[in-house]
């Protein structure tokens, strides 16, 4: 009774947080003294997650299932559970994958714990530890039902090499016009550029930076980190940044390892937001901003003076440590 | 023919709130706490509202809970919401509440579902897409944009880098958020709609017979965070140095 991850691809590549729920998936197994099971979805390379432990692949292969369909990949992960008599389901915390996982807690009567921070306290019975009221608690949760799925939360447990050769198997789903019933018109989407989800660092400009037409410090700070943009809600709200650009409660939330705030006052709203980011670093003028009591490192000084030096340094630093 | 709406609304503690825990760290400490309806089904109900009244259509709200959540069902009639259901059981977890909903929902009939993407008080994100799948119901998750005419809905749903939209037919369950309307057209209950809220319906009912899928056993708070470490302005090198070498996150 194998443990079962969903690994997450775009356009045929694993992403980042694939190689998150198969490390998690790995651990868990050890501790159910059982295997990991792998699910894609036309990925070209489906055995490169053999990499962190999965010893077995369910690969899918179907042009109906190119793009995104959070029911038929749902009716499909149910089917391969059953296939597999899988009791536990791994999955990401990804926007589709939420979308999904919830709609495949469904069909299977499934217990679901999202934000899972570790692997189980406990297999028997099985307790997790997941983030709660907005990453200001957590909970120890136990499932109550016979299948079971956990959402592992963004750059929690970590990733880890446990290097097997796996066994790949065609899995074909059975699906039907009903599992299509939602149709994709089209995507707008940046390509090629860190999106806030899959980012190691963020870099997040407020209010403070006076205006729209200064943020192309922010973009090169950004640029010289490899890092995703955002920005709090009142620039978003003023149209000073895209609405996509907005973390906070009513915004995306951010679980990088580096969040730089600049010109960012700290509303609550704004840190229930981005609390589960690892490092937080806050750049403000008012010594009295409540960023800096939720922040790890802080300059208080004028965004306009200290960013740009901090880019001069970034790129000394990144050129000696090339 | 006027459309049947109903809006899933979860009653919540305010952002705001210190968060603590009672009963040997087994229960949320209500002491002192307000409650409110989560934001995410604000932006929900607002946009039912703009249904209403631009297309014509009921709205019903519906909310498991004790009776200690009905002032913020209430509230929810103030804005305009025309009637109101209580399923008279603790909100312990999605599976469960899920199974309430459907029940509800089946019996009303309804052409759109509106429920919140994710609450703020425990994150699980689940109950729309769960009843979803109970329902066999189109479902559509971190909907920032939705339109409907007359059988057809088309609606922007965020993606991780951007947006996606997308059309589907009627019964459609929505799991909204910020973008279903803008902050500022949020509707707030003026006293005309307090008034009226006394007199409108709100029904109470038993649980239907409905398994959980998780116990919340123990909650724990985070470890007291040290201070901020400051750096000066004019010796930013200290804080390359910080962060490569202390935090280890460049």
């Amino acid at each position: 009774m194998s443990v079962l991850v969903y690994t997450e691809s775009d356009n045929g590549k694993f992403k980042k947080n694939a190689f998150e729920a198969a490390s998690y998936a790995f651990k868990l197994a050890e501790q159910l003294s059982t295997s990991v099971t792998a699910i894609t979805m036309n990925a070209s390379d489906s055995e490169e997650i053999g990499t962190y432990g999965v010893s077995k692949i369910l690969k899918v292969n179907s042009d109906k299932l190119s793009i995104f369909n959070a029911k038929a990949f749902a009716t499909t992960i149910a089917q391969a559970v059953e296939n597999e008599g899988a009791s536990t389901i791994v999955v990401s915390s990804s926007t589709d994958t939420k979308y999904m996982a919830s709609i495949l807690a469904g069909i299977l009567k499934a217990g679901y714990c999202t934000n899972v921070v570790a692997p189980p306290l406990s297999t028997n019975p099985m307790v997790v530890k997941r983030t709660a009221f907005s990453n200001k608690g957590f909970a120890h949760t136990q499932f109550k039902t016979d299948v079971n799925i956990i959402g592992v939360s963004s750059n929690a447990y970590g990733i880890f090499e446990n290097k097997v050769s796996p066994n790949v198997e065609k899995f074909e789903p059975s699906l039907n016009d009903s599992d299509f019933s939602v149709k994709s018109v089209n995507i707008d989407k940046v390509v090629g550029k860190t999106t806030i989800a899959d980012a190691d660092i963020v870099v997040s400009g407020g209010r403070g930076l006076k205006g729209p037409e200064n943020w192309g410090m922010i973009e090169e700070l950004a640029e010289v980190l490899g890092a995703a943009t955002a920005c709090s809600k009142p620039v978003s709200d003023m149209g000073w940044r895209p609405h996509s650009e907005h973390v906070g409660q009513t915004g995306k939330p951010v679980a990088s390892n580096l969040y730089l705030a600049i010109g960012i006052s700290g509303a609550i709203q704004h840190l229930a937001g981005i609390n589960a980011s690892k490092v937080k670093v806050v750049i403000n003028t008012d010594p009295e901003a409540p960023f800096f009591k939720a922040a790890d490192y802080g300059i208080v000084g004028d965004a306009f003076e200290v960013v740009p030096k901090l880019i001069e340094k970034l790129k000394e630093f990144k050129a000696k440590n090339a | 023919m006027s459309m049947k709406i109903l809006v899933c609304i979860s009653n919540v503690p305010d952002t705001t709130s210190k968060i603590n825990f009672t009963e040997g760290d087994t229960k949320f400490d209500t002491n002192g706490v307000q409650f409110v309806i989560n934001p995410n089904d604000e932006f929900g109900l607002t946009r039912a509202m703009w249904f209403k009244e631009k297309q014509g259509a009921t709205i019903h709200v519906a909310t498991v809970g004790g009776p200690a959540v009905e002032p913020t069902i209430r509230k929810a009639l103030a804005i305009g919401a025309d009637e109101a259901v209580r399923i008279n059981a603790e909100p312990k977890d999605g599976l469960f509440v899920a199974q309430q909903l459907a029940e509800v929902i089946k019996t009303g009939a309804y052409d759109l579902i509106i429920a919140g993407r994710e609450s703020i008080d425990y994150n699980g994100g689940m109950v729309p897409g769960m009843m979803s799948a109970i329902l066999n119901y189109s479902f559509i998750n971190t909907c920032i944009g939705l339109e409907i005419e007359g059988n057809t809905a088309t609606a922007i749903r965020e993606i991780d880098g951007g947006k996606e939209k997308i059309s589907t037919t009627l019964p459609l369950i929505i799991g909204g958020q910020k973008g279903l309307v803008e902050e500022s057209e949020l509707r707030i209950p003026n006293m005309r709609g307090i008034m009226m809220a006394r007199q409108k319906k709100l029904n109470v009912l038993e649980p239907v017979e409905a398994n959980h899928g998780t116990a919340d056993i123990k909650f724990e708070k985070p470890a007291a965070k040290g201070a901020v470490k400051l750096v000066e302005a004019d010796n930013i090198s200290q804080l390359i140095d910080l962060l490569h070498n202390e935090a280890k996150v460049i």
